[in-house]
């Protein structure tokens, strides 16, 4: 089985967010970026379902060189090979359009993202690359089991949970539950640096959204403290002043 | 602008998100001046479908096949996309579940249309620019997106917009799409339902504990609360990988982003990863025993205390609450 598995690289969820020119930019001075959480455990599962021989791993990501630390990291987690799309990420059409030229050229029979990247939580790459290659495509998968010629994945619905089956190729977005992130050994950390990297030029692909500015919240006014042998005043307040109740 | 929403529907009813987007749709055509068409995909009778008619659409079109009873992603795409078509519609708007979440962007793609996930206001027109407000960074920022192409696809945040009954009526219609044999790759298998509790993701109302409740035994006085209320229930990370809850109920960066009117925290301390999932609620109430737990300082209301005393206080007055009501 030859799996493509999708990386992004995304600001750590510690990150402070501060915005630039006039807030149409993100701030990314000392920030600290990281393999999107959800993509780790599309990766280990792909890991998981080629150990032994049984297949191979590849990552790919749309971005400038800045963002090898975290193509690097995920073949230290044990991917064999990446490729990386040397331009910006302009918005989630343009790096579907990419991946899906790759994974076709690639002819992979499983192709992973993640649920959603961290930073614009956009949740759309991954069913925009299927339907660009007119494959089938799952979104917010917890559990992901392969035969030869069949998956079976869950679905998260609200409520409760799909089971589906599915030919190959098709593409997945995964979520919690499929499987645990790996941390990268020794071996694997001074593997990583002979492994392929293989750095293709983009494709032209029309601006179809753009982010034209930032916003940050109004800060919350200050929380009303309520002792504790008033507790029951909280349900009154909740339920004539807020409202809620 | 004329307008299509999708009126997603779960084993055949329609839920609080769906009647959300008929009313912000609608909102949207009245804004550019466009009629409002709704498309309907499954087993849903004519009784339930006529309930959506009052916020707004002036025709309903009722997709019903068998082999749509279940849902697949590609299929329900084309129909989506052809319907789209057929009314000539500009702005496609679906509700961001996780159907919404797989479907909307297929639907874009088809229609070469540029696509904002999870909007939380009306898109802000003038002139030839159309921009939507969405959240960033987990919660943390919003960003307001640029829609550059001739349609748009939107998909609506739940509990972000008001139900608005217009009193309208609309005409229903069979729609007949044509559908391919490789648009029907995926199989449901089986459904399984959590169970009749309140699903969390559209809840209004949400209960939530962390470690501070020291094991799953003292969870009953969280399910206590939380049925009385009439909330969802839900747990921090650590609560669910330790096994005390169940995983659907985690709330999160990494499990669920919920918005509802009202979010209580009690025993979570409020790292950054869990607030990226509570950030978008109206009101937040805090219940914690250390005063300097970083909850409080997102937090409306708050109780610096221990849950085991507090939770069952709170229970008493709830009661008394509902025996006034
Ligand atoms: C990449 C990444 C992703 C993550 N994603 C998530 C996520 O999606 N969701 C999530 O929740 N976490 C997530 N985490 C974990 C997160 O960082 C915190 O560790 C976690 O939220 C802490 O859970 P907690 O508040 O229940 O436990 P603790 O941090 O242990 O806090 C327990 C709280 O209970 C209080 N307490 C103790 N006893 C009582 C009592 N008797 N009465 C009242 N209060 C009491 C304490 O004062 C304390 O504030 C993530 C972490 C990482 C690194
Ligand atoms: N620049 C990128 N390069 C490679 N994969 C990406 C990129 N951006 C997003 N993805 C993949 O698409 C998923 C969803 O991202 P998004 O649509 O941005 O929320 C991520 O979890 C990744 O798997």
């Amino acid at each position: 089985m030859k799996i493509l598995v999708c990386i992004s690289n995304v600001p750590d969820t510690t990150t402070k967010i501060t915005f630039n020119s006039n807030n149409t930019e993100f701030n990314t001075s000392g920030v600290q970026f990281i393999l999107n959480p959800y993509d780790e455990l599309a990766l280990a599962r792909a890991i998981e379902l080629t150990e032994g021989g049984k297949g191979s791993v590849t990552v790919v990501n749309v971005g400038l060189a800045d963002t090898e630390p975290t193509i690097r990291k995920a073949l230290a987690i044990g991917a064999d090979d990446a490729i990386r799309v040397n331009a910006a990420p302009a918005n989630a059409y343009f790096v579907a359009k990419q991946i899906a030229k790759i994974a076709k050229e690639g002819q992979y029979e499983l192709i992973l993202t993640g649920r959603e990247s961290i930073d614009y939580n956009g949740a759309q790459t991954g069913a925009m690359i299927a339907e660009i290659m007119d494959i089938p495509s799952i979104s917010i998968i917890k559990k992901l089991n392969i035969d030869a010629n069949t998956a079976t994945v869950e679905r998260e619905i609200e409520g409760g949970k799909e089971v589906i089956t599915v030919d190959y190729p098709f593409l997945a977005s995964v979520s919690e539950g499929v499987a645990e992130p790996k941390i990268p050994n020794m071996r694997g950390i001074m593997s990583a640096r002979t492994k392929p990297l293989q750095v293709l030029e983009a494709i032209a692909v029309d601006t179809l959204s753009s982010i034209s500015s930032f916003e940050m919240p109004a800060a919350r006014s200050t929380v009303k403290l309520i002792s504790t042998n008033e507790s029951a005043k909280l349900i009154e307040v909740l339920h004539s002043e807020a409202k809620v109740i | 602008m004329n307008v299509l929403v999708y009126i997603e529907n779960i084993s055949g009813k329609f839920k609080k998100s769906t009647y959300e987007v008929v009313s912000y749709a609608a909102a949207i055509a009245k804004q550019t001046g466009g009629t409002l068409t709704a498309v309907s995909i499954g087993n849903v009778d004519a009784s339930t479908l006529a309930e959506i008619e009052k916020y707004g659409a002036t025709k309903i079109l009722n997709v019903q096949q068998d082999a749509l009873s279940s849902f697949v992603n590609q299929a329900y795409a084309s129909i989506i996309s052809q319907a789209a078509k057929s009314v000539d519609a500009t702005v496609v708007v679906l509700s961001n579940t996780f159907t919404g979440k797989g479907l909307a962007p297929r639907v874009a793609v088809k229609l070469a249309a540029g696509y904002v996930d999870g909007a939380l206001e009306l898109p802000t027109i003038q002139g030839n620019s159309f921009s939507v407000k969405r959240g960033a960074f987990s919660g943390k920022a919003f960003a307001n997106v640029t829609l550059n192409s001739a349609i748009k696809v939107i998909t609506l945040s739940p509990n972000a917009y008001q139900i608005n009954d217009l009193g309208t009526t609309a005409i229903i219609e069979d729609f007949n799409p044509s559908t391919a044999a490789n648009d029907f790759q995926t199989m449901v298998k089986e459904i399984i339902r959590a169970s009749d509790k309140i699903s969390l993701p559209d809840a209004e109302l949400v209960v939530s504990g962390g470690r501070g409740l020291k094991g799953p035994e003292n969870w009953g006085m969280i399910e206590e609360l939380a049925s009385l209320l009439g909330a969802a229930t839900g747990c921090s990370k650590p609560v669910s990988d330790s096994g005390w809850r169940p995983h659907e109920e985690h709330v999160g960066q990494t499990g669920i982003a919920v918005a509802p009117n009202l979010y209580i925290a009690i025993g979570i301390s409020g790292a950054i990863q869990h607030l990226a999932g509570v950030s978008a609620s109206k009101v937040i109430v805090v219940i914690n025993k250390d005063p300097e737990a970083p909850f409080f300082k997102v937090a409306d209301y708050g109780i610096v205390g221990d849950a085991f005393e507090v939770v069952p206080q709170l229970i008493e007055a709830v009661k008394v609450l509902k025996a006034q009501a």
